[in-house]
């Protein structure tokens, strides 16, 4: 401001001028004294609503209490009167720098749950520690989960330096014992200071009878913190979080989490794969002469729309081709359990990263990190409200990367039955990215010449090569029909050849073994040495459960146009009654685990070249059906 | 990115989340400064489309400057309008305040609306910074059968990643203004130009700062007849926004009892 009278009336620019706002959350064991410093901050500051004074200490006073700040922020009658914080709040004020949103968090161990809910919403932390009773168990869990949500900035307060006299040893220990325990998990504090909330020392103005500290009061702390900006610099993430067809425009919806995007990019969709590149950013506005953006960046919420009408889905990131995140069935995560109940060894829940939602199950735990000596311990279970390492293992192929790189996608939930039980951060450690090994077949193999082509064997054959892909239940006819159609068409002159599940394990896939992830592999060689067979000119029937539609996808991107994926459909309860090889009674008794349809899933498919109804039609009928469509389809 | 393109970026991601997430949702459409803001935030996330019909409970009392605003653009912003009405006073918990008494009429108005078409979740404009229970809420935040609010017991939310699996019945209240001050809704508004209804302007050295019923509801004395100048005023102002809403005040719980039996 540049004379006087701009101070007595601002100019309308200076009064629409946006301030900066940065959110600190309060935490700290409980009764440290967190509500109390807010109390003293908003007081001190000048910041609190005419009649609040008044209005706590008609509260305190109904209650038979001495003055008590932390009706500032505890609103329920339930806080009041159990003189405990349950849930997290919010609050406002600012300072000549900027402006704040106080966000206190529950010290209690019981609303950790709450406490999570507070400290993901800031940017930086103020952590209070009692001066008389000194860093106790939550004051290192905080400390811990901070760092867990990536919260970098934290400045601790020493409170109640009161009650032990101002005594500098005493602080002196307690900032030793507590910056060693955060230097141990990777935290440096900004600050560490003495402060008494009760009687405003280091609050907002310097203490007189805390000379022996030099460094900064608590307001100034806070002003010291940097604002936490999107990282545009970092490769694009943009997560698909829905398509639009609100009219002739297609629009892929979704916030850039990191990194910046134009158009003409070329965009790929992990994990489906697909490439495009960006052909409109769309926006609406009502701001005069607000044009269409041609690039935007992270933090935005945008919608875009690609130059081909490809098929993607909620749940995939889009980034660029040459920083593609990581694709992985199988990673390491840290968690912290919120749930009523335990998080257990080998079981599935829902897993939310960003947009994407997939089953994961349990493969490993890890251990068990004791957050207030960092000590580890072995245990087939997390309780609620511990910190654990834990390896969980997808169905299907995820998009993500490592927390230490990006930490919006990096991070994720779990939900069980309808509530999100815990949160956690992915350490790719140890596992690899599975990109290469299945989407790029080496990028210096470049596939032989045939000089004969593809027509010329249909014409000497008599049919085109393909791949009759049978996928269904265990029980459903699969092998039976597979056995029986190759039976017939041979007879009719067809080169013909069933693929059998046991007899590939024999010998190509003798190496693996039922786990998902070798289930999904032997599929894959399946897929190959079908597609092989097909350009060899065969007709090529596979008979294999195939429960994940993302194998049969993979199949048929193998094999191409001659690729027909035929569900042979039968219900569970029909299987069971024939259970040929009484698998269904292994699976009932507990005896075979992860068996589909009983305790594993079958992912029918959505679009199957032909269904062959095997509960309601008998099998002469169903060969007849096939039959008549192989004849369609592969005659020449 | 400043901090409106921040807000409006987090809004934007929360509409698209509900409308992606939950079957068969409505916005609650109030009238006021901060539901024309949420109709413009909605614009925003769908790229000038609002495609969940707009709803407004009328208690019949507000003003009409209101119902005059309504009239307009409703029609102008070519909304899925509907009205519903709130039932008579007699059907409210008669041991309540008398200007509370009126609010819960408004919360029966709701739940019949909600009964009435089958609404698994509402959009409403609510902000932390109006009131100390409102601080207190999630951006997804489930009621009960009844429309109550457990406070006591709040799922978890962080990183985004709002609760969208309930059990069958479960009502849910999407809050996309939930992070948003009186400050940046008045910045909002004037950035892009939202219409805003003549009242929230001096009258006499009077203005409403926050519209409800006309019978249990107060201007605050000021000379503000800009937005400017409402900013100007609520940057250095120790007065609440509510102050002039008398059924926060008639009790210590008014409020909280309020909104634990389905207020917004």
């Amino acid at each position: 401001m540049t004379d006087v009278t701009a101070k007595i009336a601002p100019t309308s620019s200076e009064i629409a001028s946006v301030r900066d706002l940065m959110r600190i959350v309060i935490v700290g064991h409980v009764d440290h004294g967190k509500s109390t410093l807010v109390g003293r901050l908003f007081h001190d500051t000048g910041s609190l609503p005419d009649g609040r004074f008044e209005a706590i200490k008609a509260q305190s006073e109904k209650r038979g209490v001495p003055f008590e700040w932390a009706f500032l922020m505890d609103a329920l009658q339930a806080e009041r009167d159990q003189g405990i914080t349950i849930d997290t709040s919010q609050i406002w004020f600012k300072t000549d720098a900027r402006d704040y949103t106080i966000i206190d968090a529950p010290g209690h161990k019981e609303f950790l749950k709450n406490m999570i809910t507070g400290a993901a919403q800031s940017d930086a932390a103020l952590l209070i520690i009692d001066a008389h009773e000194g860093v106790k168990e939550q004051s290192k869990r905080h400390g811990y989960l901070l760092h867990l949500m990536g919260i970098k900035q934290v400045a601790v307060a020493v409170n109640k330096m009161d009650l032990a006299g101002y005594d500098q040893k005493k602080f002196d220990d307690i900032e030793r014992e507590y910056r060693a325990y955060l230097t141990s998990i990777g935290v440096t504090p900004t600050f560490v200071i003495p402060v008494s909330a009760r009687e405003g020392d280091n609050i907002v103005t310097q203490s007189a009878t805390m000379s022996w500290y030099k460094g900064p009061t608590v307001v100034k702390a806070l002003d010291s913190f940097i604002s936490g900006k999107p990282e545009t610099e970092a490769p694009l993430r943009l997560p698909v979080q829905d398509v639009y067809k609100f009219d002739q425009r297609r629009i892929i919806a979704g916030r850039i989490e990191t990194g910046r995007i134009a158009v003409g990019d070329e965009l790929i969709f992990s994990p489906s794969n697909k490439k495009a590149r960006v052909k409109t950013i769309e926006y609406w506005s009502t701001i005069p002469g607000a044009k269409a953006p041609t690039a935007s960046e992270a933090g935005y919420s945008v919608g875009i729309t690609l130059d081909e009408q490809i098929f993607v889905e909620r749940g995939e990131i889009a980034s660029h081709v040459e920083t593609a995140p990581v694709e992985t069935d199988v990673f390491r995560a840290r968690i912290f359990w919120l749930g009523h109940e335990p998080m257990v060894l080998g079981k599935a829940y829902k897993l939310k990263l960003g947009t994407l939602e997939a089953q994961v199950t349990v493969q490993s735990i890890e251990r068990i990190i004791d957050t207030s000596d960092l000590s580890n311990s072995a245990s087939s279970q997390v309780e609620r409200n511990q910190v654990a390492e834990v390896v969980l293992r997808s169905r299907r192929m995820l998009a993500l990367d490592s927390f230490i790189d990006l930490p919006a996608t990096g991070r994720f939930v779990l939900v069980e039955k309808f509530d999100i039980a815990g949160g956690g951060i992915i350490s790719m450690d140890g596992y690899s990215d599975q990109r290469d090994a299945i989407t790029a077949r080496g990028t210096n193999i470049t596939r032989a010449e045939h000089t004969i082509t593809e027509e010329a064997r249909a014409f000497r054959n008599g049919h085109k090569g393909g791949v009759l892909w049978f996928t269904g239940l265990s029980g459903a006819g699969k092998s039976t029909l597979a056995m029986a159609l190759e039976k017939r068409l041979f007879d009719k002159g067809y080169h013909v050849y069933v693929l059998d599940g046991d007899n590939v394990r024999h010998g190509l896939n003798a190496n693996l073994s039922f786990s998902p992830e070798d289930r999904t592999e032997n599929i894959r060689r399946v897929g190959e040495v079908a597609a092989l067979f097909e350009r060899a000119g065969t007709l090529v029937i596979t008979a294999f459960i195939s429960p994940y539609r993302s194998d049969r996808d993979r199949a048929r991107e193998a094999a191409g146009t001659g690729f027909h994926e035929i569900y042979v459909k039968a219900d569970v309860a029909t299987c069971e009654t024939r259970d040929p090889k009484g698998l269904y009674a292994k699976a009932r008794s507990g005896e075979i685990k992860d068996f589909t349809g009983i305790s594993a899933p079958y992912e029918a498919p959505e679009t199957p070249e032909l269904v062959i109804d095997t509960a309601s039609t008998d099998l002469e009928e169903c060969l007849h059906q096939l039959v008549s469509y192989v004849e369609a389809k592969f005659r020449v | 990115m400043d901090r409106l393109d921040q807000l409006e970026s987090q809004s934007v991601y929360i509409f698209r989340e509900a409308f992606n997430r939950i079957e068969n949702i409505a916005m609650l459409w109030s009238l006021g400064k901060d539901s024309n803001v949420m109709i413009w935030l909605a614009r925003k996330a769908f790229l000038g489309h609002v495609p969940f019909p707009v709803m407004h409970v009328d208690t019949e009392r507000k003003f009409p400057e209101m119902y005059e605003f309504r009239d307009r653009y409703a029609k102008e912003w070519g909304l899925n309008f509907i009205r519903e009405l709130c039932p008579p006073i007699e059907s409210t918990d008669e041991t309540l305040p008398p200007a509370a008494r009126s609010a819960a009429r408004k919360t029966e108005g709701l739940k019949l609306a909600i009964k009435k078409h089958g609404f698994n979740a509402l959009f409403a404009g609510i902000r932390r910074d109006e009131e100390a229970t409102r601080a207190k809420e999630r951006v997804f935040s489930p009621r009960g059968l009844a429309g109550q609010w457990d406070f006591k017991d709040q799922p978890p939310e962080f990183w985004d990643q709002y609760k969208t699996d309930f059990p069958p019945g479960t009502h849910i209240r999407v809050h996309p203004l939930l992070h948003w001050t009186e400050i940046d809704i008045w910045l909002y508004t004037q950035r892009e130009q939202i219409p805003t209804i003549p009242l929230y302007f001096t009258n006499n050295g009077l203005r409403y700062r926050s519209l409800g019923d006309k019978d249990i509801t107060n201007p605050v004395k000021s000379n503000a007849s800009t937005i400017e100048e409402i900013i100007q005023e609520l940057r250095t102002t120790k007065v609440s926004e509510r102050s002039g809403r008398a059924m926060d005040h008639e009790s210590e719980d008014a409020f909280e009892r309020l909104r634990a039996d389905g207020y917004l």
